[in-house]
Order: C-alpha cells, then sequence, then structure tokens
C-alpha cells in the first residue's frame, strides 16, 4: 500500500445529484491528469481519484460520485469541513504534454482535463465534454467562457442551446473531419472509452495517437 | 433482460467459516459446516434434498433460506482442435463465458472473473462490453464445477473476462475454495491468476495465496504498453516488476509475463533487448500468445515465422520463452467474443 498522509476537508459538497466536490489543503506538488488515493482511514486500500483543481491552486479538489453500494463514497459524503482523511502522494502518467490536442470526457472523466485547464493549459485544445443532464456538466460555464468555440458540450438527455444534443460518440460520428495527426484524451468509464477509441480509429487515427484513462 | 435464476442464496461459494456462520445462526451443530462443504464441493451435489446425511429437519431450515447454486452451462461451441467455449448465466442474468482446452498430457479451463470489464484494453473483445458486474467466488468456482469435462480438469487459469485483481474478494474466495482441504483441494500449483497489474491487489494476492501469477505485459516500452493497456497511465510496467521482485516468491510460485505478438508493434530487436533488460533478475517465463482479431481493432497476427523468430531471439538473450497454441479460433476463442454476441442478441 502506498504510504498515507492526513489531510483536513475544507469543503464536501454535493454540486449535482449523486455528485460531491472534495477540497482540502494542497500539500504537494502535481502534473494535471494524475491521481491520488483517498482512503478513510490508514488500514483500508485507497481508491484512486483524479485531481480536478489546477497545478497552483492552494487546494486540491476531487470529484466523486456517491455509489450507494460503494465502501468509500457513502460515508465520504458525509465528512464535514475540518474532519480527517487518508491520501497517497500524487502519481499517475495521463498527463498531456503536447500543444494541440483533443480531449474527452463523460461524468466525472473530466477531473483531468478540468485540472489541466485549470492549469492554463487549454490553449490550443478541443474539449468535448458528455453529460446526460446539463447539470451534471460539471465545470461547464468556466469551460465555456474559458474555450469558447473549442469547447463542446454533448448533452444526451436534454436539449439547450449551444449543446450538443446527443451522446460524444453521436457528436464524433457526425464531424465531417476529424483530425488523425494529433493526440486524443479520453477518459471515463470503459464503455465510453472503448467506443470513442473505435469511432476514433475507424475515421483514421492511429491508435498511438489515443491515450485513455479508465475508472476502475 | 433475462431474470436472476437464483430465487435464494446461493450455498455454492460459501467458505468454510461462512458455512460455520449458517450452521450457528440455523442452530445447527458444528459439524453440519463441514458437511455441507463436503456436499457442495466434493460431491458436488444438486440439491440441498440430495444431503443426505444432514437431518431432514436441518435440510428444510436450509432450504428456506438457501439454494445449492449451481448452474449449467447455457451454451457450448466445440472447435475442431477441441477446445470448447461455454457459456453461463450469471446470477445477474448475465452472460460469462469459460474456455475448456484439453491437451495431450493436461485439460486447462480458462475461467471469467467479472462480466465484462472496466479495464479497455485495445486488445481485448470484453472491454467492448464495458463493466456490468463482479462475479461472487461461487460464479467463479461454478464455470469448473458445472463443467461437464469437470474430472479431467488439470489446471485453473484465471484468464476469461474481466481483471480478477479488480475483483479481489471475489477471486481470493474463489481460490481458497478451490485450494482448502475442506473445498476441492487443488494445488495451487495448478492455478494461474492473470492480472494486467493492479498492484495493491497483486500485494494481497500474493501474500495471501500461492497459486501462480501471470502479468500481462505486451510491450516492454511504457508508451507504448500505455497505448495498448490504459491501466499503464496509473500502474506502471516499473512498478509493478518493483513490486515482484520485493516479494520473495520460493521455489514453488511461477511467474510468467503473458506477450501478445502484434504484426509490426512490438516484436523488433528493440523489444528484445528491454524485455531482457527489464526481466533481469526475475525468475521467470515469457508465454507469447497469437492475436485472435477482433471486430474494430487497428491490431493484426504476424505470420508463424514471426513469432517463432521472436521467440528465439528471447531465448537467446536466456529469458525462457514458450508459444502459446493458438486454441478454438473458430469458435471465437477470444475472450468476450461469445458472450458479447449474446448480449447484443438479448438487446434487441
Amino acid at each position: 500500500m502506498r504510504e498515507l498522509h492526513t489531510a483536513t476537508i475544507i469543503h464536501n459538497k454535493p454540486i449535482a445529484p449523486g455528485a460531491w466536490l472534495l477540497s482540502f489543503k494542497r500539500t504537494f506538488d502535481f502534473i494535471a491528469g494524475q491521481v491520488i488515493g483517498i482512503a478513510l482511514d490508514q488500514h483500508t486500500e485507497p481508491r484512486l481519484y483524479s485531481i480536478a483543481s489546477g497545478e497552483k491552486h492552494h487546494e486540491i479538489w476531487i470529484l466523486y460520485t456517491v455509489k450507494q453500494d460503494g465502501l468509500l463514497t457513502p460515508p465520504l459524503s458525509q465528512l464535514k469541513s475540518g474532519d480527517k482523511i487518508r491520501i497517497t502522494q500524487p502519481f499517475g502518467n495521463f498527463i498531456c504534454k503536447e500543444k494541440e490536442a483533443v480531449w474527452i470526457a463523460t461524468g466525472t472523466g473530466i477531473a483531468p482535463f478540468a485540472s489541466m485547464f485549470f492549469s492554463g493549459q487549454h490553449q490550443g485544445k478541443t474539449l468535448i465534454q458528455g453529460s446526460q443532464s446539463m447539470e451534471r456538466m460539471y465545470f461547464h460555464k468556466h469551460f465555456q467562457k474559458e474555450m469558447g468555440t473549442s469547447y463542446h458540450p454533448c448533452c444526451s438527455r436534454e436539449t439547450t442551446a449551444g449543446c450538443f444534443h446527443g451522446r460524444v460518440t453521436d457528436y464524433l460520428e457526425q464531424q465531417p473531419g476529424i483530425k488523425t495527426g494529433i493526440p486524443y484524451y479520453l477518459c471515463g468509464i470503459a464503455e465510453m472509452v472503448v467506443d470513442v477509441r473505435d469511432i476514433l480509429i475507424a475515421r483514421g487515427v492511429p491508435f498511438s495517437n489515443i491515450n485513455s484513462e479508465i475508472f476502475f | 433482460m433475462t431474470p436472476s435464476p437464483l430465487k435464494k442464496e446461493a450455498l455454492f461459494g460459501k467458505t468454510l467459516e461462512e458455512l460455520q456462520q449458517i450452521a450457528k445462526e440455523l442452530d445447527m451443530p458444528k459439524f453440519t459446516a463441514s458437511q455441507l462443504a463436503d456436499w457442495l464441493y466434493k460431491k458436488f451435489a444438486g440439491s440441498i434434498e440430495q444431503m443426505s446425511n444432514i437431518s431432514k429437519t436441518h435440510r428444510e431450515k436450509l432450504s428456506e433460506k438457501y439454494e445449492v447454486g449451481l448452474s449449467a452451462p447455457v451454451k457450448v461451441q466445440t472447435s475442431v482442435d477441441g477446445t470448447k467455449k461455454y457459456l453461463y448465466r450469471s446470477h445477474l442474468g448475465k452472460f460469462i463465458e469459460a474456455a475448456y482446452i484439453p491437451e495431450s498430457k493436461r485439460s486447462t479451463l480458462c475461467v471469467s472473473s467479472q462480466v465484462g470489464c472496466k479495464m479497455g484494453c485495445l486488445f481485448c473483445m470484453t472491454g467492448k462490453q464495458g463493466f456490468q458486474g463482479q462475479l461472487s467466488a461461487g460464479e467463479i468456482v461454478n464455470q469448473i464445477c458445472s463443467l461437464p469435462e469437470r474430472d479431467e480438469l488439470t489446471n485453473i487459469v484465471y484468464m476469461g473476462m474481466g481483471e480478477p485483481f479488480d475483483n479481489l474478494e471475489g477471486v481470493m474466495k474463489s481460490l481458497e475454495i478451490l485450494t482448502a482441504d475442506w473445498g476441492l483441494a487443488m494445488s495451487p500449483k495448478r492455478i494461474t491468476v492473470s492480472t494486467i497489474g493492479i498492484i495493491p491487489a497483486m500485494k494481497t494476492f500474493l501474500e495471501n495465496s500461492n497459486c501462480h501469477l501471470a502479468v500481462s505485459l505486451h510491450s516492454p516500452f511504457e508508451e507504448e504498453r500505455r497505448k495498448l493497456m490504459p491501466i499503464e497511465n496509473v500502474y506502471s510496467l516499473p512498478e509493478v516488476l518493483k513490486t515482484i521482485r520485493e516479494f520473495p516468491m520460493g521455489k514453488q510460485r511461477r511467474i510468467s509475463f503473458e506477450y501478445i505478438v502484434f504484426k509490426n508493434l512490438n516484436h523488433s530487436n528493440k523489444h528484445v533487448k528491454e524485455l531482457a533488460r527489464i526481466l533481469n533478475g526475475i525468475r521467470c517465463r515469457i508465454n507469447l500468445l497469437y492475436f485472435h482479431p477482433i471486430p474494430d481493432t487497428p491490431l493484426e497476427a504476424p505470420s508463424d515465422n514471426v513469432i517463432h523468430q521472436f521467440k528465439e531471439a528471447l531465448e537467446a538473450k536466456g529469458l525462457t520463452t514458450t508459444i502459446r497454441k493458438s486454441r478454438g479460433q473458430d469458435i471465437y476463442a477470444a475472450c468476450g467474443m461469445l458472450s458479447t454476441k449474446e448480449l447484443q442478441k438479448s438487446q434487441k
């Protein structure tokens, strides 16, 4: 088990039905796209979460959904400001170094891209964000404001102005031209990652240009 | 979706400790737990009624809440080479696969540990189903005990659908049932668990089981492996190898590295040199596997000649290398192919 450190919660609040944003003081450096392990005590195996805050933020943000049968998230969601949790040092290599890239995420899979965005790495990037509803389109106002036409929200169950109605897979399939020579970064559940990867490959993107982060 | 075939809680898949707990709760003598284990894992009783050395009153008590929970395969496909792919229905009504591979001196069953998979490896058909659920220990052991060729089996490999170490609880419990004296009493040397390298769970397995470990390698280069296996982003190969190096393996336990050879991708001299470098000092074997093409994949299988040349090059570097024969290609033997077809049918 990785070494666990104590962190004190600053905020832990719901931001959408079933989704919470946890924050605690940043006491370490990290690279946008990395994960940390979170546990409630010293003895349980930490679960991994992508950091959603920027590299220079004073706080670490963790975006999570509460799984009713989960061992961690139901009690985690009950914790208040001042409560302690156990965390690992950040690690992982889902890191975007290129100037031009496409970021594709669904649900809480937006977290690593939010971190890259809040770290000022969004210039030259295209972000395709998918969600069932606008209230679960996490951080979308930030993306809309700063990324403009490079930001493509896709909402599958609601029709909203400025938002593609459908899944990210539908959005990609309807694009007349897909750049094949640039890197693509995908984050979300395995099914989305696999489906998007298949579409990109079918559209001529070499698999060596596709980087994926999966939830498990 | 097909409804669950189970109406009550399954006894099959319970450990001796859990059976003792059940006996206690139902106010039965403690030795009933050993009798139950015997009926479940040695006599493979299909019903509680068959458990004739347990009193009728106790059988009736048990039957109020429990059923045995053995579940026969719902479909089988037989290859011209004798490989059989069995389709089982999980307790959630989903489909899982087990592949029976007979050879001249042994017979191996490749079992599933999850319905679908979360890992999203580029070369894997199971990942295309997404993740649909964990298998219980009972559902894992059922693949073995309900197999028509059960008595012929010599080896078990956890290399079917799912990542075993993403279902650590179910897998560890199933290993206990397979290897315990009160269970199937199989030698751990006959069982191999294969992982893509989820390090914390791998450590738990190494510390608590004597079964063999296989690690899916497929490329010695992190950047290349990352494109094939997203897990590399979180648990990198150097860390996986460091964990293995640090663990005292003993003489009985075998570590193998599974390596699917892809055309023009991972069999160059550069790969040979790097494999020799990173595996230096680890007592292990490399298993070269043929790639079974799956729909929409950019990956291709190389010729036999390429695989044999790669093997020779690895052996020249001192790496023990075997080529696993390609089996059951005519019956969608790539794991996940059959169950994905069934899933698609059930969703129509």
